[in-house]
């Protein structure tokens, strides 16, 4: 039971004071870390035409931010294997809390939210078993740990919170270990699973077939309903191996690709995933090309502009960020830039209050 | 005072500009140019002498123009699959031959349709399609009356078509590059970015070398894959790698304007180890000698990279992409 001076205290150890929202960070759409023009690093706000909405300083590179659903706090997370991730006020511009990973564990680059803002679910590595965990913190609690269930799988990548306090992981199945680096230690046995999981653990776990094993499950989208995953080939390429699937619970994933020189070109990569409306892309920053899909999984088309990678939904179309400072709005395979900034856009764009 | 800060702004933020210029204009429109002239001659030539005794020296010039400008995989190639149309290498899962092979068999009428043959699978098209046709012992001695004549016009009148539109997209494209940065410019949004898409492709050209012309033969000590190595029916392997080192020297030079040294003699280098060779179609990689002679190539060209990204990269203040380089 927490008590007055408990909760008090938790209040004030909290990122931002209770009533302050995203309006008051100015109302970003969009978070999304970059490498900026003299090598240091930085979180952006962006608006929906792509524009500065804030900016906050990070120590390092960093990889996806998690953004709460309703208080201007930004978790941003080291790129792996990092043990840290700060919860960045984006109202002051400052670090309220750093979140050390527990001992014998890293973190894996996202996390998510759920229980309305109050618990942040974060992918981590057991490092002994190489089993993968979700982590659970309490914002309440000025971030405390609060626990942790396994993953389903190894290498959990991208965390997602579905409606019903259920989460969906994408157990990229690619064993590390901090002590050497990003190396895959299991490319020819890795089974990489797309599970859905609670915080009593997980309770679904989609497999895709034997063949399709080298397909890293790394990134996740969802509109509630499905859930699109995007993948990574850790086979020899060329190959034009299927790079998104859509799944719904219970179901059979559906796998999409598009015809074989545009399958190709993706070069076996998927970066980011995100859904809009009836629509799903996947950027290729290697391929240098968005692809487009209906959310019954035919290609409707790809656009080009290289080293793409960040993707979110922008009204009923897409919005991407590249490694060249564009902003592009997607209608369609329609590429309209929206804004250019001296600064490497980083990995991923990710919504906020989504 | 100020007029001298001004001019140094503009020292300083020219050399990106004016390199861009001459690989359009000195490198990349003369290449195109001459792709589509071979292409149309292989195509005319094709209809006036089907055998492959007829076709095979307009096919080895049309390659020879290909490996010119394979390395510029952005723009006109990179649309509707044409790079892949036009050359479909490497094929680890034979689509090539089975195309072909589906083709002849079924004896497909798109041979007499060049819109219809265009929504041919892009194995089934291109160089490769054409050079299985015109070396396999399979199709020998095919006559002018026999399906694989027509089938052999029709890949031709194919990549001339195709070449055709690379070189008439490059003029557009050409344009794009020139005035990035400009208002209504939605391809280049800033003047660096030619720049990057320049060098990106360079390191990639010389990757692709490293990486599948000379890889995809050596394969494992183990196990070294003679048969992987390209277009070796038409016994153009080392040949290949020679010309594209040659194109890609070509744009090194041309991007980075001002005196190359280090690049240079990177090249000098690896050129001089490639003529060396003597083994054109990577027969030798079954030895360990033989083997040696191609991984000091493929070392060659390792070396190179590390020149271009040392010397051209810094100077023009580019590396390969933020993301491609390194996602997650």
């Amino acid at each position: 039971m927490t008590t007055r001076r408990g909760f008090l205290a938790a209040l004030l150890a909290s990122a931002a004071l209770p009533g302050l929202s995203w309006a008051d960070a100015g109302s970003p759409a969009y978070l999304a870390a970059a490498r900026e023009a003299d090598g240091g690093y930085a979180l952006f706000g962006l608006s929906g035409e792509g524009q500065d909405v804030f900016r906050v300083p990070l120590p390092g590179r960093g990889h996806a931010a998690t953004a709460h659903p309703s208080a201007p706090e930004a978790v941003a997370f080291a790129r792996r294997p990092g043990t840290f991730a700060l919860v960045l006020d984006c109202v002051s511009g400052r670090v309220a809390h750093r979140l050390e990973s527990p001992e014998g564990h890293h973190f894996y680059g996202h996390g998510a939210f759920i229980a309305g803002g109050d618990i942040l679910c974060t992918t981590e590595n057991h490092i002994d078993s190489g089993e993968g965990r979700i982590g659970f913190w309490s914002r309440r609690e000025g971030y405390a740990r609060i626990g942790a269930v396994p993953s389903g799988g190894i290498g959990p990548h991208e965390v997602l919170a579905l409606p019903g306090e259920v989460l969906a992981v994408a157990n990229g199945g690619i064993r590390t270990h901090p002590d050497k680096g990003r190396e895959k230690l299991n490319i020819p046995t890795m089974r990489p699973n797309l599970a859905y999981a609670t915080m009593r653990g997980v309770d679904e776990v989609m497999e895709l077939a034997a063949d399709q094993h080298l397909a890293s499950i790394r990134h996740l989208a969802t509109d509630g309903a499905t859930v699109a995953f995007a993948m990574q080939w850790q086979g020899d390429l060329p190959d034009p191996t299927p790079l998104l699937g859509l799944h719904r619970r219970g179901a059979r994933p559906v796998l999409c690709a598009a015809d074989l020189p545009e399958q190709l070109a993706m070069e076996g990569y998927a970066g980011s995933v995100a859904l809009s409306g009836d629509m799903v892309g996947i950027t290729s920053p290697r391929g240098g090309r968005v692809h487009l899909y209906g959310l019954d999984g035919a290609f409707r088309g790809a656009a080009m502009r290289p080293d793409v990678c960040g993707l979110a939904p922008r009204g009923m179309g897409l919005m991407a960020t590249d490694g060249m400072g564009g902003v592009l709005g997607l209608d369609g395979d329609r590429v309209r830039p929206l804004a250019v900034a001296r600064r490497h856009w980083d990995n991923h764009l990710v919504p906020v209050g989504l | 005072m100020r007029g001298l800060s001004l001019a140094v702004m503009l020292t300083l933020s020219s050399p990106a500009v004016a390199g861009v210029k001459e690989a359009v204009e000195d490198h990349v429109l003369p290449r195109v140019h001459s792709f589509a002239v071979q292409a149309k001659a292989l195509e005319v030539n094709a209809s006036a002498d089907c055998t492959a005794e007829g076709v095979r020296p307009s096919f080895q010039n049309t390659f020879d123009a290909w490996m010119g400008i394979s390395h510029l995989g952005f723009g006109p190639l990179e649309e509707e699959g044409r790079a892949l149309a036009i050359s479909f290498w490497p094929d680890k899962r034979g689509m090539v031959a089975s195309t072909v092979a589906g083709l002849v068999r079924d004896e497909d009428p798109a041979v007499d349709d060049p819109a219809e043959f265009a929504e041919v699978s892009v194995a089934g098209r291109g160089l490769f399609a054409l050079e299985r046709l015109l070396y396999d012992p399979a199709y020998a001695g095919y006559g002018r009356g026999d399906y694989t004549c027509r089938l052999v016009q029709a890949v031709a009148r194919d990549l001339s078509r195709m070449a055709g539109e690379v070189d008439a997209g490059w003029t557009d494209h050409a344009a794009l590059m020139l005035t990035a940065g400009a208002d209504g410019n939605g391809v280049y949004l800033t003047e660096a970015e030619p720049v990057q898409r320049f060098y990106t492709a360079l390191m990639a050209g010389l990757e692709f070398v490293a990486d599948q012309r000379l890889g995809r033969p050596l394969g494992t000590f183990d196990r070294p894959r003679p048969e992987r190595a390209e277009a070796r029916r038409s016994v153009r392997s080392l040949r290949n790698v020679e010309l594209s080192l040659a194109a890609l020297r070509d744009l090194a030079e041309k991007l980075a304007e001002d005196p190359i040294p280090a690049v240079a003699a990177a090249f000098d280098t690896v050129q001089a180890q490639a003529q060396d060779l003597q083994d054109p179609v990577f027969a030798g990689v079954d030895d360990p000698a033989g083997r040696l002679k191609v991984e000091i190539v493929q070392q060659g060209v390792r070396a190179t990279q590390d020149a271009v990204a040392g010397e051209i990269g810094a100077r023009l203040g580019v590396t390969q992409g933020f993301n491609s380089a390194d996602g997650d």
